[in-house]
């Protein structure tokens, strides 16, 4: 059986080692020939922020993690506007190209899904 | 009603996982089916055979024992998510879902899988604390 599942990201990069978790389940779910979306939002925004420079506090770049989703076939990822222009941020600080939602049209993503999973 | 279940969270971090325990008591005893309960990320603090309040009057694992004793329900821990956290796992824990000493009873060790096919065989997919 086919399933939409939706992977909500709210928590910044090394808010604990939830993004790293989060990916892990993500590519397993995409594994099992199931439909699988990111959405991206509030501090979430951040962990596709692009010139990540963690080096000083002995952590690891994120968002190059999230090149891989294409391999396993996740070529759709949403980030809300609204939290991007929030934290000062724009599409161009992000590190790969994903779909800009307002927050209004979040509902409509939400509720197309069978599985929604936040994090 | 087909129920899986995800605890995110460990026992003392927050209200969920006693929620998620108490979700699932009463969806067992209203007469649903939970496919699984998958513990992940801090969740898997769940499932520690140690883990007791000072006074030991209360310890969700064996709450958590308990429920799976009575109902015969899947407690998965994860077993990445353990590794990660120290708990000692052994190479073949994997395969045979066998539990360690310092897990609780009724509950075993497994992969991501397991919560994969617990989403796609339940009705409805309900996850605590994050």
């Amino acid at each position: 059986m086919n399933k939409n599942v939706l992977f909500i990201m709210r928590r910044a990069p090394h808010a604990g080692n939830h993004a790293h978790e989060t990916l892990d389940a993500v590519m397993t779910v995409a594994a099992f020939d199931q439909s699988v979306r990111v959405l991206f939002v509030d501090d979430g925004v951040f962990q596709l922020k692009k010139d990540q420079d963690p080096a000083a506090i002995g952590l690891k770049h994120v968002a190059p993690w999230f090149q891989a989703l294409r391999i396993y076939g996740v070529h759709e990822l949403f980030v809300e506007a609204e939290s991007l222009s929030e934290r000062s941020l724009g599409e161009d600080d992000l590190s790969l190209p994903v779909q800009l939602l307002q927050r209004d049209q979040i509902a409509g993503l939400l509720g197309s899904q069978d599985v929604i999973l936040t994090s | 009603m087909k129920f899986a279940i995800q605890v995110n969270s460990s026992p003392y971090q927050s209200q969920a996982s006693a929620t998620a325990y108490q979700f699932v008591e009463t969806a067992l005893r209203k007469g649903h089916q939970v496919v699984r309960v998958f513990f992940y990320h801090e969740g898997i603090y769940n499932g520690l055979h140690d883990a007791a309040s000072a006074d030991d009057d209360w310890s969700i694992a064996r709450c958590w024992s308990a429920l799976a004793k009575d109902h015969d329900i899947d407690l998965v821990l994860c077993i990445s998510a353990a590794q990660q956290r120290g708990l000692p796992v052994a190479e073949t824990a994997g395969h045979t879902g066998k539990a360690e000493s310092n897990v609780a009873e009724g509950f075993h060790l497994a992969g991501l899988g397991q919560w994969v096919d617990a989403i796609i065989t339940a009705d409805r997919v309900v996850s605590f604390g994050g």
